[in-house]
């Protein structure tokens, strides 16, 4: 398939990324030739076939629902971001 | 490996590493060396030496830490711009179990950002060289942890295997590098890269040492809800049987391998053990380098009486593409999180919301970051979910159904961790598919959770290193390791 410019800043919306106009430029090639590379995929026949998500052997992993002690606490984490105030993280303004 | 006691001391075991570390300090193996902390942690461990207190299985081992594992000494970057000034509160449980045996930690390692790449390239801190040639790439994404080991400046160091990223820098750099089962040691306090392919593991000279990292760190962690019982360091009676696909060769070949260093004269018929070649992987597609060193080990095998037997397994060829459709499809959501809000950089541009995501994700991303992301994204649209995130995982079903049955017909499998040596810097990394390319042959073994471990095979007539890895079943690990030592 064909990947336009308008695609690639589709997915860099959903991405969240501001681009250049020259980093679009690079990524549509790069994106195209990925794709491209992916899309062999079809080639294979998966009728019938279910899908596998993950490979782990065990399935529901019980614990009791107790909180238990915290290795970091909401100073420790707090601590970690740019700017802080009344107890909460800052950031700069929504609308 | 060498552990401290009263005659040889942690402190100098420790300042032996440090000087090393200073003296190939233009191979960029480090992001962060911690000499004061290692030092003094080393002082403490001769001190209890001395009172006759009881030390650690790893007392005063020098080690090399991964930089995508969070401990808080030293910013925990995973090499990206977006991590710098991230100071982690927590410790990872891979980290801690090691520590609590005496392990110290001199300096955190160079990888390609978030484990993106095979070749270490893609650091925000630039490129690792080659233990062997400093023209060549150190291979990845763990590309700082096997040039620590190689050029021996710890005895161990930690990794991370998404997709190769332990056993082809382990190859490309001539060491041991163990991708174990998936679930075996805890990803908790690890930097997401895949969750459903993440694995930790390790670098070594020896299979032995191997062995006791991983009775050191495998077992269950209630932070980790995807990480398996203790079966490493259970007696082969004990393991639980009804809760995995138990293969005839997982307890035959464990049980059996216990004898296997006695003398091929010595050995009855139920030692020998039946070794799959994947005839997809030897072709002329590989180097052919890589083809003598795969033909020479099973050589080797067939005279000390293992059989080598032919494997046809379709399936795999697919695997590269299958891989590279739901690994960035998970790497697109773990990612997410990396915004500026709780913890790491945030952009001078960020004046609203959106350009506070858009412009710190932008300047904090590397390339090749932002590639897998949008393709994640991709896969993962409306539209396009059928036609590749879903054909994906319909394609891994495969690749586990083929590996389950090439179990059938052997007990482990040899094969090459990639189809070239170690490549020159820069020949590569403007290319994203021909880097891809080189993952070709370690991504199936993470989408089926198969273990793999990569072992030194010589080197080419130029001195560049050559490896080949060793896959089991499920849960084989400790095999694989006493297997290993035929191939040395």
């Amino acid at each position: 398939m064909d990947i336009k410019r308008e695609d690639i800043k589709h997915l860099a919306e959903l991405s969240e990324f501001s681009l250049s106009d020259a980093e679009i430029d690079s990524l549509q090639g790069d994106l195209q030739g990925i794709i491209g590379y992916i899309s062999q995929l079809d080639e294979l026949d998966t009728d019938n076939v279910e899908p596998t998500y993950q490979v782990f052997e065990m399935e529901n992993v019980w614990r009791e629902d107790e909180i238990l002690p915290q290795e970091a606490d909401r100073e420790a984490l707090l601590a970690l971001t740019k700017e802080t105030k009344d107890n909460q993280i800052k950031v700069p303004k929504v609308l | 490996m060498k552990i401290a006691n009263k005659k040889v001391t942690a402190e100098r075991l420790v300042k032996d590493a440090l000087a090393k570390a200073k003296h190939f300090e233009d191979y960029h193996i480090f992001t962060f060396i911690d000499e004061e902390g290692a030092l003094e942690r080393a002082r403490e461990i001769d001190k209890r030496i001395a009172a006759g207190e009881k030390v650690g299985r790893l007392a005063g081992v020098p080690y090399a830490l991964k930089d995508n594992f969070l401990s808080p000494r030293g910013e925990t970057t995973a090499s990206a711009h977006i991590l710098e000034g991230f100071t982690a509160p927590v410790t990872a449980t891979a980290v801690k179990r090691l520590e609590d045996e005496g392990a110290i930690m001199i300096g955190r390692t160079n990888l390609d950002a978030f484990a993106h790449g095979s070749s270490t390239e893609n650091s925000y801190f630039g490129p690792t060289l080659n233990s062997h040639d400093r023209e060549r790439v150190a291979g990845g994404s763990s590309g700082g942890s096997a040039v620590a080991v190689a050029l021996d400046i710890v005895e161990f160091a930690t990794g991370t295997d998404t997709g190769g990223s332990i056993r082809q820098p382990a190859s490309f750099n001539g060491i041991y590098g163990l991708k174990p089962t998936y679930g075996t040691v805890s990803r908790y306090g690890v930097v997401a890269m895949a969750s459903s392919t993440d694995c930790i593991g390790f670098f070594t000279k020896t299979p032995d040492d191997m062995d006791l990292l991983m009775s050191v760190a495998a077992g269950r962690d209630p932070k980790d809800m995807t990480t398996l019982p203790d079966y490493y360091n259970e007696d082969d009676s004990q393991t639980d049987l009804s809760s995995t696909s138990l293969t005839r060769s997982r307890l035959y070949g464990a049980r059996s391998l216990r004898t296997a260093s006695e003398p091929s004269g010595t050995r009855s018929r139920k030692d020998c053990l039946r070794i799959g070649i994947i005839k997809e992987f030897d072709n002329e597609s590989v180097h052919p380098e890589i083809r003598r060193a795969l033909k020479e080990k099973c050589e080797l095998l067939k005279k000390k009486g293992h059989e080598i037997v032919e494997l046809e397994m379709p399936a795999l060829k697919y695997g590269l593409a299958a891989y590279y459709i739901l690994v960035p499809a998970e790497v697109a959501s773990n990612l997410s999180r990396h915004d500026g809000v709780r913890y790491g950089f945030r952009s001078e541009k960020a004046v609203d919301m959106d350009s506070m995501y858009g412009e710190t994700r932008s300047e904090g991303f590397m390339p090749e970051n932002k590639r897998r992301i949008m393709i994640g994204n991709f896969v993962l649209s409306s539209g396009f979910y059928d036609a590749y995130f879903l054909k994906a995982a319909k394609a891994r079903t495969l690749i586990v159904e083929e590996y389950a049955k090439a179990f059938e017909k052997c007990d482990f499998i040899l094969t090459p961790v990639s189809p070239n040596p170690a490549f020159k810097l820069g020949e590569k990394v403007n290319d994203p598919v021909a880097m891809y390319l080189e993952d070709v042959m370690s991504v199936s073994l993470n989408l089926a959770g198969v273990p793999g471990l990569a072992i030194p095979a010589g080197e080419t007539p130029e001195g560049i290193s050559l490896g080949l890895q060793l896959v089991g079943p499920r849960r084989s690990d400790k095999a694989l390791l006493e297997f290993a030592k035929e191939l040395e």
